[in-house]
């Protein structure tokens, strides 16, 4: 339960359907794919996807070089995410630079650009005489967090979670509780990612990424479809931010949503395989955190990634707890799998349905696995007012993450 | 190469790595006050010369003292001339 009450004021994205909040809930409600073949995965030996979702709308060269020499491009999509969900909000040098605000962005690792880009170049002949200056602020793991504080002139609390599809579900509910504690006032919080062929192999190796749409790719991923076949991985940024309600009142700011719950667990079980019980006792935990019933929750953001034992695990665990009552729908048919963009992302569409009074339905879920029936699956965009949204994420590396959204009143 | 070979070789290769405007950058151009550059772009301004020039000046002295365009012009000039009369 968090001590002080926090609001969002302000959000920022960068996405497949480019950059603003508007533009990607304007592609959702019409039902648009972001997903795009990429040429380039077919020269990869082993590689068997040849979709992705990529970040479009971006142009790097706003950032003057000295900020960006130090900058891949998730840090550059973080940046612009960040500096929108500011202007949103309405904050001026004072609240950026007071000390009252912090960041709290991550990423599944440093940059895989650059540090293909490195070791190309080192291992041609041992070399570090060509090793750039900026190179470490590429690869480091709070990279986005930092370079984000750097152009915003931010001097509060930098943290940099990361739990790979967890991260920004862990670093807003971190975020928040820092909030909650009194230890900061605003706090930027998301995540990003850039896309790299080393992503989409990790899940191609462990056959987890789909393979059987590459000539259709609007058509993939396809969350609790029968015919799914796996993830669809994408880039991107989501920034929300979190302030104190406090704050948020003194300073006249208009308020989007509220975060009211924030549970996350670990699921020593396997590394690799999530677990239907570890998952519903993640979002009780996030029901409990926020002080509501599942009956209170109108709506369920799902992971749902197009696996099919993820979707299956999660399926059960919804509905173990909400049983086929709550309307459910996994955004990731429309915007890919953006990693750790993708809690922030999604939970910015859910503040986003919140206010537009819509529920999005889950893209390219065409028929349902039975393995994935038991849940009320969302399959039109229905115009809904709802007050209260779960939304979970879940990671390779066994970190579950469920986050509590509620209409400000 | 010839002396204006070197110049023009040195300002291009700076200009894309520094985003440096080629018109406007002189012999008198400082490269801190002027060119905006920091500790951090030196090391790399030192990489961009190795490669273009196919030389190794990390560890020279006259490197440190180097603070205007020319400086670099003549630094250049010098060391090319060194190593093809070595």
């Amino acid at each position: 339960m968090l001590l002080r009450r926090v609001v969002i004021t302000g959000i920022g994205t960068v996405s497949p359907f480019g950059r603003g909040i508007e533009g990607l809930m304007d592609s959702l409600a019409a039902g648009r794919s972001g997903v795009v073949r990429v040429p380039a995965l077919a020269d990869i030996t082993g590689m068997r996807t040849r979709v992705a979702a990529l970040a479009v709308g971006v142009d790097a060269m706003e950032i003057p070089r000295k900020f960006r020499r130090s900058m891949s491009s998730m840090s550059v999509f973080a940046t612009l995410a960040s500096q929108d969900a500011a202007a949103m909000a309405g904050l001026g040098e004072e609240q950026l630079g007071g000390g009252r605000l912090g960041v709290s962005i991550g990423s599944t690792t440093g940059s895989p650009q650059t540090m293909e880009e490195f070791f190309k170049d080192f291992t041609a002949d041992n070399s570090l005489e060509r090793m750039k200056s900026t190179l470490f602020f590429h690869i480091m793991n709070h990279s986005c967090a930092s370079n984000v504080a750097q152009v915003l002139g931010v001097t509060g609390r930098i943290l940099a979670p990361s739990a790979a599809c967890s991260t920004s579900s862990h670093a807003i509910g971190y975020a928040a509780e820092m909030i909650g504690l009194g230890k900061q006032d605003f706090m930027l919080a998301g995540g990003a990612d850039e896309f790299h062929p080393l992503t989409s192999g990790t899940f191609d190796v462990i056959n987890a990424a789909s393979t059987a749409f590459n000539d259709s790719p609007a058509s993939t991923p396809r969350p609790f479809d029968r015919d799914r076949d796996g993830i669809v991985c994408g880039e991107g940024s989501g920034i929300l931010l979190l302030e104190s309600l406090d704050s948020a009142l003194a300073r006249g700011a208009e308020i989007l949503a509220e975060i009211t719950g924030f549970a996350t667990n670990s699921d020593p079980g396997s590394i690799a395989n999530p677990d239907a019980a570890c998952i519903a006792e993640c979002m009780r935990q996030a029901l409990a955190d926020a002080g509501v019933e599942p009956g209170q929750v109108d709506y369920v953001n799902a992971h749902a990634t197009a696996t099919e034992q993820g979707d299956i695990a999660e399926c059960a665990a919804i509905a173990e707890i909400f049983g086929s009552l709550t309307p459910t729908s996994s955004l990731k048919g429309h915007l890919g799998h953006t990693m750790a963009a993708s809690g922030a992302l999604e939970l910015a569409a859910c503040v986003g349905m919140m206010r537009r009074g819509l529920l999005i339905p889950t893209l390219n879920l065409d028929n349902v696995d039975p393995l994935c029936a038991g849940v009320l699956h969302q399959r039109e965009v229905e115009e809904l007012r709802v007050e209260t949204i779960m939304k979970n994420n879940f990671a390779l590396g066994g970190v579950n993450s469920s986050i509590i959204l509620r209409r400000y009143q | 190469m010839t002396d204006q070979e070197i110049v023009e070789l040195i300002n291009s290769s700076l200009a894309e790595e520094f985003e440096f405007d080629l018109g406007a950058m002189t012999p008198e151009t400082a490269l801190f006050e002027d060119m905006g550059l920091d500790s951090l772009d030196v090391v790399d301004l030192v990489i961009v010369l190795e490669t273009a020039f196919g030389i190794k000046i990390r560890e020279e002295e006259a490197i440190r003292k180097i603070r205007t365009l020319g400086d670099i012009h003549s630094f250049v000039i010098a060391k090319k001339r060194q190593s093809e009369a070595g």
